[in-house]
């Protein structure tokens, strides 16, 4: 039920909608609840709403903690 | 998918599961409950407990709320499509779900009733605009993660003074059903006592999107009252595994603390916006039934009365019915963690997600469907 998908920001069409890549499929969302969206942000999307921005910094530090506890050999960060 | 597939990987996956292995301390119990729904799913799908060692239970929690509405006010949505002939949108989830008796909304629409399943309740508004003779009931589930979108449609109703639309709201509060689960059971040490139940649970997985709106703030309780570690973890296979060795990590050092494993998408306040508009459309039900967990104080929400005009059980008899559940269905006890759903004696056999006797079969997020659809099962028969 909770379950939100990434996604892109693609085009605002007005103030509270833009349209949304979600890897391949494009959507109109409302954007109600976030403020200043900017085209390239990153959204996680739940029953048509955006409820936050991604933060890439955040991801990115997140993936490099996993990779440095992550008992592999020779690991690359994927993504 | 950026930001889902990164989260996949496999050879990572095993090494987190490797290094979880190495820091257990083998003495130690490590008993984990995930709260949502979406982590009970996740950690199905993507075989997350055959990567833990024997020391690790995973217990899942009453986070899935098609599971946890009580029967009676899904019966009550079914006698009110019926008797009053409105346009019942829900979504999907909801529509097989038994009420009393094994009835549902989809077998109220194959009698003839206008029931219409919905992507966002975006759509019953539109569906509402375009029929202005018909009324349209929007039947709202769901956690915070849910809400926000109801309260958005709620302001835009009203403005536009829309009179044949309204919202049957059972919209549920995660923090008083995580107290209600902590203050069942913790006279008793955690490591010695009740092996089963929430008196044994020894951390919590945190919820993620729920979180993303009410932030991580909203969980100290859970640290500072209750003396249990809580991190709120993103719902792919690393970012589960990744909370479960945090969670490791503080039980082994004794220590009880709120961490965010999911900070790519929650912080400390959550959505303050998303709030604000959920506190003006909404207020606190005093009590309301939890499927599993009985009537819980300050755990549900209402529409306020300026929205009266859009509240379906205002606008229509909306009589509370008392409903017991199947005898032989155990989707209480599995909601509380007391019971796995393959120690239900139904599970697998007279219920299942074909022909679902409880709640917990229905939902792809409900405990016994996610063990049913992967298989978890066979492997505890044959063990």
């Amino acid at each position: 039920m909770c379950l939100a998908i990434p996604a892109q920001v693609i085009e605002l069409v007005d103030i509270e909608h833009a349209v949304v890549d979600m890897g391949g499929v494009r959507k109109t969302i409302s954007t109600a609840l976030v403020d200043d969206l900017q085209i390239g942000d990153y959204v996680i999307v739940h029953v048509g709403y955006a409820l936050n921005r991604l933060d890439p910094e955040e991801a990115a530090e997140t993936l490099r903690l996993i990779a440095e506890f992550s008992e592999v050999a020779n690991h690359e960060i994927p993504g | 998918m950026k930001y889902l597939d990164e989260f996949r990987d496999g050879r990572l996956a095993q090494g987190l599961a490797a290094r979880i292995r190495r820091e257990i301390e083998p003495e130690r119990r490590y008993a984990l409950m995930e709260f949502c729904g979406g982590h009970t799913h996740a950690i199905c799908r993507h075989g997350i407990e055959d990567l833990l060692p024997a020391e690790v239970r995973l217990i899942h929690g009453p986070g899935c709320p098609v599971c946890v509405l009580p029967s009676g006010r899904l019966q009550a949505a079914i006698n009110l499509v019926e008797r009053e002939r409105v346009m019942l949108c829900s979504y999907g989830d909801l529509l097989r779900v038994p009420g009393t008796q094994g009835d549902t909304l989809l077998k109220a629409k194959a009698r003839g009733a206008d029931v219409r399943m919905v992507y966002s309740i975006n759509d019953a508004l539109e569906i509402a605009r375009a029929h202005p003779d018909r009324h349209v009931v929007f039947f709202a589930i769901g956690f915070e993660t849910t809400t926000p979108p109801t309260a958005v449609v709620l302001r835009q109703a009203r403005r536009e003074k829309l009179g044949n639309f309204s919202v049957y709201c059972n919209h549920v509060l995660t923090p008083p059903a995580l107290r209600a689960l902590l203050a069942t059971d913790l006279s008793s040490s955690p490591q010695e006592a009740a092996p089963r139940g929430v008196g044994g649970v020894d951390g919590f997985i945190g919820p993620a999107h729920v979180s993303t709106v009410i932030g991580t703030r909203a969980y100290e309780f859970v640290a500072t009252e209750y003396r249990r570690p809580l991190v709120i973890a993103g719902f792919e296979p690393l970012d589960v595994l990744q909370s479960i060795l945090m969670l490791v990590r503080q039980i082994n050092a004794s220590e009880a603390r709120v961490e965010n494993e999911y900070t790519r998408a929650v912080g400390v306040d959550g959505n303050r916006k998303a709030q604000q508009w959920m506190d003006e459309v909404f207020e606190v039900r005093p009590s309301f039934e939890w499927r599993g967990l009985g009537e819980l104080p300050n755990s549900a929400l209402a529409i306020r009365p300026a929205f009266a005009d859009w509240d379906t059980e205002r606008r229509f008899a909306v009589p509370a019915i008392q409903a017991s559940d199947h005898k032989a269905c155990a989707c209480g006890e599995v909601l509380r963690g007391v019971k796995r759903p393959e120690e239900c004696k139904v599970f697998a056999s007279a219920c299942s997600p074909d022909h679902p006797l409880g709640s917990c079969m229905v939902s792809a997020e409900g405990a016994c469907a996610a063990h049913y659809h992967y298989g978890r099962f066979r492997q505890a028969v044959t063990a």
